[in-house]
């Protein structure tokens, strides 16, 4: 296992928002979050990557309790792409990118080959190489979003961690990041929206109502129209699409 | 890597060692220029090439005859005063730019924690009140009442943690208590004299400095850009907000803490010497990072340059605008600053 969660409790003053939650992600899988909004993916989320302590329960890497492990040790392989984050700063966007080499870098040390190495592979991956001189405030969306990415990349990260990673794309650069995201050697846990992109490109998938866990486990076994009805409300077909064998959700208007 | 990438790599880093000691050297002649004209302008006027004799005499390293009183002149005021401006200028822009940094807010400035509304509760209690009689100086009143404010902030904002918004909430309502305190005070107990003594001292000036002040200052500055430098990166990190810095590795609470005491204790020091100065911390900040971007390794080497020329040339200004009479230096430094800072709402405003 590389991330694994044991009955994660986190609350807002009395109100509970992630309700004893259990987890684990498989070494190199990719884990889709799917869950209405307000059912606690992205407080999920940032108790996965460290950033807040769980009320009680613990988030364990490769067996390590992650209250153990310092700061700087989890940013070296965990990375996190957090919603809306944006800056009033005129980064270049290669400034951007070279931020995910900080846990690599001591404070003393100069910028390295392999830090250089590991932002044009970034940038690269990410198609942003032509862009690499653009300042932030230049940046459309789907580009801002794209940086993010790269910035995580440079991080070069056993985990990635992804918080709606393809609001504001669209439809070629969500269905690019998608694939890029599933075709990475690295352990991905990634909130979505969208199901059908869910059901695509995720290996497993976890659905939350209302800070728990409802069901888990391949999208054909989780998707299915009474899920869809319990959880989020829509009434769905669900059946195997004729082009990738994974499951098609066909919305009822 | 081919053996040309590194060739031409390492070629461009000694390339640009050359650009930042030929920077430096820039920076530091651009700042004995004016602290050398500072020197030569008073009701004594006296020429460039004197000031420079004057100086390389007390080093040894000539013995040019001089007019004795020239050289007084030169040692025992406007020198001391010209370099405690540099220093006062530079610390000044370096804690505004550590603030917009931290705060994320391009309206921050190096007093937003309460500093200046302490200093100057701390030096009517001392001045009026008559606290520490004799004991305590100006000086030190001043210094102890910006560190209770920015202890008060602390509390406030839960040890810096709250976030940025909460800081500068805290510094807002922490301002305002002391301010109301200085005001109360000065009513109640002080006469029409001591009233203006207060408020000339607020206002600024470099009228009472000597080299005492001039080695704190330096000390404290010097050492303060250093370990600002130090932590660049981490105020790079600081960009995206306190969630993308920690998810980077750092340990946001405790830099917060750190880099907010140090621009704490500099940003006091200053204040409790020659008062609240206005503007230049926040208006050099966005000057430097208008020219050299904002990455903080080459901003706040940058801040502390211009800060220090423009805080030599306020000086000159301040003493040669009004003939025969000092202008409080915070009023030259507003006059410059209020334009600009109107500009930089203007920008923001269309920006948004």
């Amino acid at each position: 296992m590389s991330i694994r969660a044991e009955n994660l409790v986190w609350k807002v003053g009395s109100k509970t928002i992630v309700n004893d939650v259990s987890l684990i992600a498989k070494p190199g899988e990719m884990l889709g979050l799917l869950g209405p909004n307000g059912s606690g993916k992205t407080s999920l989320l940032r108790l996965l990557a460290g950033l807040k302590r769980p009320f009680s329960g613990q988030v364990t890497l490769d067996g390590q309790s992650m209250d153990r492990i310092r700061r700087r040790s989890i940013a070296q392989r965990v990375a996190f792409i957090e919603q809306h984050a944006t800056t009033n700063a005129n980064l270049k966007v290669v400034d951007v990118v070279k931020l995910g080499r900080f846990p690599h870098r001591s404070m003393f040390s100069g910028w390295t080959s392999d830090d250089d190495a590991a932002v044009n592979n970034a940038l690269d991956r990410t198609e942003l190489t032509a862009k690499r001189n653009d300042t932030w405030q230049s940046l459309s969306g789907g580009e801002k979003q794209r940086a993010h990415l790269a910035r995580a990349l440079a991080q070069s990260p056993k985990e990635l961690i992804l918080d709606e990673p393809t609001n504001h794309l669209d439809v070629h650069h969500q269905i690019s990041l998608l694939r890029l995201v599933s075709e990475l050697a690295v352990t991905s846990i990634i909130a979505l929206h969208d199901l059908n992109h869910a059901a695509m490109f995720c290996d497993r998938l976890l659905v939350m109502q209302a800070g728990k866990i409802v069901a888990s486990g391949a999208p054909e076994d989780v998707l299915t129209s009474a899920l869809l009805r319990d959880v989020f409300s829509v009434e769905a077909h669900v059946s195997p699409s004729p082009y990738h064998a994974k499951p098609h959700i066909h919305f009822v208007r | 890597m081919t053996t040309e990438t590194i060739r031409s790599s390492s070629g461009r880093q000694s390339q640009h060692l050359w650009a930042v000691v030929a920077l430096a050297l820039g920076s530091l002649a651009a700042i004995a220029l004016v602290v050398g004209i500072s020197v030569g302008i008073g009701d004594m006027p006296i020429p460039l090439s004197t000031t420079y004799s004057a100086i390389t005499n007390r080093l040894g390293w000539t013995m040019v005859q001089l007019n004795p009183i020239h050289e007084t002149v030169i040692w025992e005021y406007r020198l001391s005063r010209a370099l405690v401006a540099v220093f006062c200028g530079a610390g000044l822009a370096l804690c505004g730019a550590i603030m917009q940094a931290l705060l994320r807010n391009p309206l921050a400035e190096p007093y937003v924690l309460g500093i200046s509304a302490g200093a100057s509760t701390g030096a009517v209690a001392v001045v009026i009140l008559g606290i520490g009689a004799g004991t305590l100086s100006l000086s030190a009143g001043a210094f102890a009442g910006a560190f209770a404010a920015f202890l008060f902030v602390a509390l406030l904002s839960n040890g810096a943690r709250g976030g940025a918004d909460r800081t500068i909430l805290a510094g807002v309502a922490t301002s305002q208590l002391f301010n109301a305190a200085t005001s109360y005070i000065v009513t109640t107990s002080g006469n029409a004299q001591q009233a203006r003594d207060v408020m000339f001292w607020l206002l600024g000036s470099f009228g009472g400095v000597r080299w005492p002040e001039f080695a704190l200052v330096s000390v404290v500055v010097g050492l303060g850009l250093i370990v600002c430098l130090f932590y660049s990166r981490v105020l790079d990190a600081f960009a995206f907000g306190d969630e993308a810095a920690s998810s980077l590795g750092i340990d946001v609470g405790r830099m917060r803490i750190i880099l907010f005491a140090l621009t704490a204790v500099i940003t006091a020091t200053i204040v409790s010497m020659v008062g609240t100065i206005g503007f230049v911390g926040l208006v050099v900040p966005h000057a430097a990072r208008f020219v050299v971007g904002p990455l903080h390794s080459r901003l706040l080497p940058a801040c502390a340059v211009t800060g220090a020329v423009f805080m030599v040339l306020a000086d000159i200004a301040s003493r040669t605008l009004i003939p025969q009479q000092v202008l409080p230096i915070g009023v030259v430094t507003a006059l410059v600053g209020v334009p600009f800072f109107s500009i930089i709402l203007y920008k923001l405003q269309r920006a948004s």
